[in-house]
């Protein structure tokens, strides 16, 4: 196994080179200039020129990307070409919110996921299993956005329970850091257990039609240790792969809902930096999303060998 | 691998995360009065003089102060300097510093600083360089008195260095200020009101000042920038809110004090709250823009550009800008309606009832042949994309050529540098607005300008208008300076550089429980008070 995960590092190696050239490439590519905004609405022709120089931007493609892997090599992401700091300063600020809003998420999401989808399984055509379906349904539905503006309208102007914007860290107090969390987190993760949900239904009835649960309800076993013992655990593979792409789907979810609440993420640091066409960040960004894309593959295809003992490395 | 090591690498990338978390900057002190605010844009860029971005203009004023300053009568008064003379023959200004300037760093403030910060300002402003080609020299003659002397009397040398909006003369440390023009300055190091707490800027959401404790203001009451700047809060965040929505639901739930500048739309989900004012502060708001490529046709061709002035209805963008007549005017004038320069002097196409035949006939003359009029626009911006679909229409009723080119606001300001014809990339027609201060007279009005390559994109080529401009750099007294103006003026309502589309303010709102707003162009956060 251990060979198996330093073969699967060592191509996370490989997939970051393939991603650095893409959008480096992309970015060249890509209208716009950081020249012309850095100089403002009042610039001229040579304001913007003077700018170019001496930000490189006039270099050949090769010259800039040189420049670029030279400085990775060193473990320099750059510098942000509007705000002079660099780059990994930037990532540090918004790694914190970013990793708070996604953990949390992911925590609600499998706490109220896992257990709806079991008992629509169990359940199944029953009420309980229609109205379960019924909340998946508008889970996937509802826009994030238009969820966070209600959520925002009533639990925060309304009934002034939770926070309508922002982060407060860890370090500044446990529950504030979570009263700033709970509505970005229900309003990110309801697509996603709505998801969860209904592929642990799924998954489940697939299991519970399977030979060794007739034979185990035929054996006695209560209805319980029958459902997790026996079925949850064989179910468990697909739910593991899908929380997996749900990790991605967060993190792209994740810029919307930050903008919405403001919260001083990764994403909204990716999405201001396309808009004004600070390359070096998102070039940082980017390089940071494929490493955790693919360590967050190697983590689901490892949790695979843990629920199914028939899967070795 | 079993699964209990598995487990136990989780729980220790969980107690990596917990770490990180408690290692989170802390918390701030009690009782601290603190202002939380929602500025119109993000902080990017710290340099006010290597950018004209109004949100750094403004940073520029908490932390930074200037040699003089425009008050609300747009009278010149003095600021940091305590007295100046002009000699007899009024080619040398001296000045003399008040007493108990001293940057943030604890330096005092020496006529070192302030020629270096001067000079540096005036190779990037258009009337720091008219400043800048009437100066022979500047000399520290101490560190509290400094001369300037001239090739040639310059009757707008207090005005410049007065400027109030970018660029604006901010007075930096000499070490600073010896910074390459083009080249952002990375340390925020003023002698004004506020000073800049580097370690907590959050760029894209966060920026925190605090009182400067050893700031002397000037005893005056505050007009505009001038006056004394007294702070009242210990503490100012600028929270950057990028959804309207969720800036107006945390102003009505009181987690922020003031919201700069807030979209029309939202005025009556915030006029229903008691606790919340909504206000318009800015005396002069914003001209709205529609400028023209000068390097193809059909607006290489005046008429062409004249027939638009007899459709487009100013009033039709009040209403598409701000929502409401109440928040704007037209303003038949190439300088901002409220300042004294501004007359309808040549403005009688865009006034009275609308003229198609006329502006058709216009058309006819210049020997349109249905060339593609593009219009680049900005859907990030409401300000530019109202006025882009609104000339769109109006130039489809006149039976023109029209296609919208839809982008965000990066790419229209990067499409706009293009000199390219149509097919290529080019463009024919964009939209923008400047804030009342850029356009109140003709050295200010950089969009006014006709000096083909240099001037504004566009870049129109006029010389009658260069050398009107010139003559009223000349004029001596306020009103051979009007005569003047109208002389441009009447000269621009026949060349068509642009066409000025409307006035228009964009309120502000506050808690009740703040007071001491000041009314001006600029939001200034000095003689805030919050209960």
């Amino acid at each position: 196994m251990i060979r198996y995960i330093l073969r699967r590092l060592l191509s996370t190696v490989v997939v970051m080179a393939v991603v650095a050239f893409v959008v480096f490439s992309l970015l060249y590519l890509t209208p716009g200039d950081p020249a012309a905004i850095i100089a403002g609405d009042i610039a001229t022709d040579a304001d913007i020129h003077r700018i170019h120089e001496r930000l490189g931007l006039d270099d050949p493609f090769a010259v800039q990307f040189g420049r670029w892997v030279r400085a990775l090599a060193h473990g320099d992401l750059g510098t942000s070409i509007f705000t002079n700091l660099p780059v990994t300063q930037l990532i540090g600020q918004r790694i914190e919110p970013t990793v708070s809003l996604t953990l949390c998420t992911l925590v609600v999401s499998i706490a109220l996921a896992l257990p709806l989808g079991v008992l629509a399984a169990a359940k199944a055509g029953t009420w309980l299993d229609r109205a379960v379906m019924a909340f998946s349904v508008l889970g996937f539905s509802v826009p994030v956005f238009v969820l966070a503006y209600i959520l925002i309208l009533t639990f925060s102007v309304h009934l002034d329970w939770l926070p309508v914007q922002g982060y407060r860290n860890f370090r500044d107090g446990a529950w504030e850091w979570l009263r700033h969390l709970i509505l970005p987190s229900i309003a990110l993760g309801t697509v996603y257990v709505a998801l969860i949900t209904r592929i642990t239904r799924a998954s489940m009835l697939d299991v519970l039609a399977q030979d060794y649960v007739r034979t185990a309800q035929a054996k006695g076993l209560a209805p319980g240790d029958v459902l997790i013992g026996h079925a949850l655990k064989n179910a468990a593979v697909p739910v593991m792969t899908i929380i997996g792409i749900g990790v991605a789907l967060l993190i792209s979810g994740a810029i919307v809902t930050e903008t919405v609440f403001a919260l001083p993420g990764i994403g909204r640091l990716t999405v201001d930096a396309i808009l004004r066409r600070d390359y070096p960040i998102i070039q940082g960004v980017t390089l940071l999303f494929s490493a955790v894309y693919v360590l967050v593959n190697l983590v689901v295809d490892l949790s695979y060998a843990l629920f199914d003992p028939r899967i070795t490395y | 691998m079993t699964g209990r090591t598995v487990f136990r690498s989780m729980a220790l990338t969980a107690a990596l995360v917990l770490a990180t978390a408690l290692g989170a900057p802390g918390a701030l002190a009690q009782g601290q009065k603190v202002l939380k605010f929602i500025p119109q844009a993000d902080l990017r860029i710290l340099d006010p003089i290597t950018t004209t971005a109004y949100i750094t203009r403004n940073h520029g004023y908490m932390i930074y102060d200037t040699l003089f300053a425009t008050d609300a009568k747009f009278q010149v008064q003095p600021q940091m300097v305590d007295k100046y003379e002009l000699s007899p023959d009024k080619l040398t200004y001296t000045f003399t510093l008040r007493d108990g300037l001293k940057f943030h760093d604890g330096a005092p403030v020496r006529s070192a600083d302030c020629i270096a910060s001067v000079e540096r300002w005036a190779k990037r402003d258009a009337l720091g360089q008219k400043l800048a080609e009437a100066t022979e020299s500047w000399k520290a003659v101490n560190d509290k008195t400094f001369q300037l002397k001239l090739k040639k009397p310059f009757p707008l040398t207090l005005e410049a260095l007065a400027k109030p909006s970018s660029n604006v003369p901010f007075i930096m440390p000499e070490r600073i200020a010896k910074t390459d023009a083009s080249t952002n300055i990375t340390e925020a190091i003023g002698s004004g009101p506020f000073k800049f707490v580097k370690e907590e800027w959050v760029p894209g959401s966060k920026v925190v000042y605090v009182k400067n404790t050893d700031y002397v203001p000037r005893k005056e009451p505050p007009s505009w920038a001038a006056g004394g700047k007294v702070v009242k809060v210990d503490r100012v965040e600028w929270i950057y809110i990028p959804d309207s929505a969720t800036a107006a639901a945390a102003i009505n739930a009181g987690e922020v004090d003031w919201w700069e500048q807030m979209p029309p739309d939202l005025i009556p989900v915030l006029a229903k709250n008691k606790d919340v004012k909504v206000e318009n502060i800015d005396p002069l708001g914003s001209m709205g823009v529609l400028r023209f490529n000068f390097l193809f046709p059909p607006f290489n061709n005046q008429k062409m550009r004249q027939a638009l002035l007899y459709v487009i209805d100013q009033n039709d963008y009040v209403l598409g800008i701000a929502g409401d007549v109440k928040n704007g005017h037209p303003c038949y004038s190439y300088f901002t309606c409220g300042t004294p320069l501004a007359s309808e002097v040549g403005a009688g196409p865009m006034k009275g009832k609308r003229d198609f035949d006329k502006a058709k006939a216009l058309i006819k003359e210049a020997g349109y042949k249905g060339e593609k009029i593009v219009i680049i626009d900005a859907t990030d911006q409401p300000i530019v994309h109202s006025q882009s679909l609104l000339t769109a229409e109006t130039l489809r009723k006149l039976g023109l050529n029209v296609e919208v080119q839809a982008g965000d606001w990066g790419t229209l300001i990067t499409r706009r540098s293009s000199k390219e014809p149509i097919d290529k990339g080019g463009w024919s027609i964009f939209h923008t607005w400047l804030v009342g201060p850029d356009v109140t007279n003709p050295a200010v009005n950089f969009a006014l300008r006709g000096s083909g390559d240099k001037a504004w994109f566009g870049w129109p080529t006029d010389t009658k208008l260069e050398e009107l401009r010139d003559a009223w750099f000349a004029a001596g007294d306020a009103a051979a300076s009007k005569k003047a103006a109208d002389a441009v003026q009447a000269r621009a309502f026949d060349f068509v550089p642009y066409v000025p589309t409307a006035q228009f303010i964009l309120p502000t709102a506050y808690r009740t429980n703040l007071s001491g707003v000041i009314i001006a162009p600029v939001t200034f956060m000095w003689n805030v008070e919050k209960k």
